[in-house]
């Protein structure tokens, strides 16, 4: 089954883990996530930014290695993102930011790549949502 | 022919992003021309009274990405009656004129009808 998983909540939120557990079962079950799509508070998850306490688990580091590593379709939305000062390199010279917190594998973009990846998918899963 | 989408905004206007930024997602599904609903229930019903003064809170106001949704066509608009009820919102006089009122019971039935569904 092809699942497109959209993420709402931030990085330390239960739903954001759930997400992540959802996300790998999915392919260890051998389905398809054609793309992950991180709305909202969900954009924190993607930032490097993020510092964990050692002992505690670092959820935007296992999102960048599992994306990573499965070479999957990491989307932000910009809008999102911009308002929680999640910025790549581009947006921060754009808007003349000092810090830029997202990178690779992720990629900043709108709001299309949700309906996109809504149309493509069997299934949309959302975690985090009200 | 395109997946449908029904988005469940639960979310009063001025708690923070929430609510626009589900409108935003009903709003670009409009301009791509997918069939999308969007279905107010709980707090989000707040957003539908009509003459709020969003600058007394210091924000923007709502209510012209909400008189978008026709001329994205989105014209697919639900409330839930039981949340107005509960919350002493009349359903005749909401901001956004042409919304279908749904009791509790037909929602179960709205969702169904959707390939898809979103709730923020």
């Amino acid at each position: 089954m092809k699942f497109a998983i959209a993420l709402f909540s931030a990085a330390h939120a239960p739903s954001s883990r759930r997400a992540l557990l959802f996300a790998q079962a999915a392919l260890a079950g051998g389905h398809e996530i054609v793309r992950l799509f991180f709305y909202q508070d969900g954009v924190y998850n993607a930032s490097s930014s993020v510092v964990t306490p050692q002992d505690e688990q670092d959820l935007p580091r296992q999102w960048r290695t599992f994306v990573s590593d499965h070479q999957l379709d990491g989307v932000v939305c910009i809008a999102a993102a911009l308002r929680r000062g999640a910025l790549n390199d581009e947006e921060a010279q754009r808007y003349q930011r000092s810090a830029a917190s997202v990178e690779a594998p992720w990629a900043l973009s709108g709001l299309g790549q949700l309906h996109d990846a809504i149309q493509d998918a069997d299934r949309l899963i959302c975690f985090g949502g009200a | 022919m395109a997946k449908s989408l029904l988005l469940i905004s639960r979310q009063a206007p001025w708690s923070g992003p929430g609510a626009r930024e589900a409108l935003d997602i009903v709003l670009a599904g409009g301009a791509f021309d997918l069939p999308i609903g969007l279905l107010f229930l709980d707090d989000g019903v707040f957003q539908l009274l009509a003459g709020q003064n969003a600058r007394t809170v210091q924000q923007k106001d709502l209510s012209a990405n909400l008189q978008a949704l026709p001329m994205f066509g989105v014209e697919d608009l639900f409330v839930c009656a039981d949340s107005a009820e509960e919350r002493g919102v009349a359903t005749d006089a909401l901001a956004l004129g042409e919304i279908k009122v749904l009791s509790a019971a037909h929602i179960a039935q709205l969702i169904d009808r959707y390939d898809q569904v979103i709730t923020l």
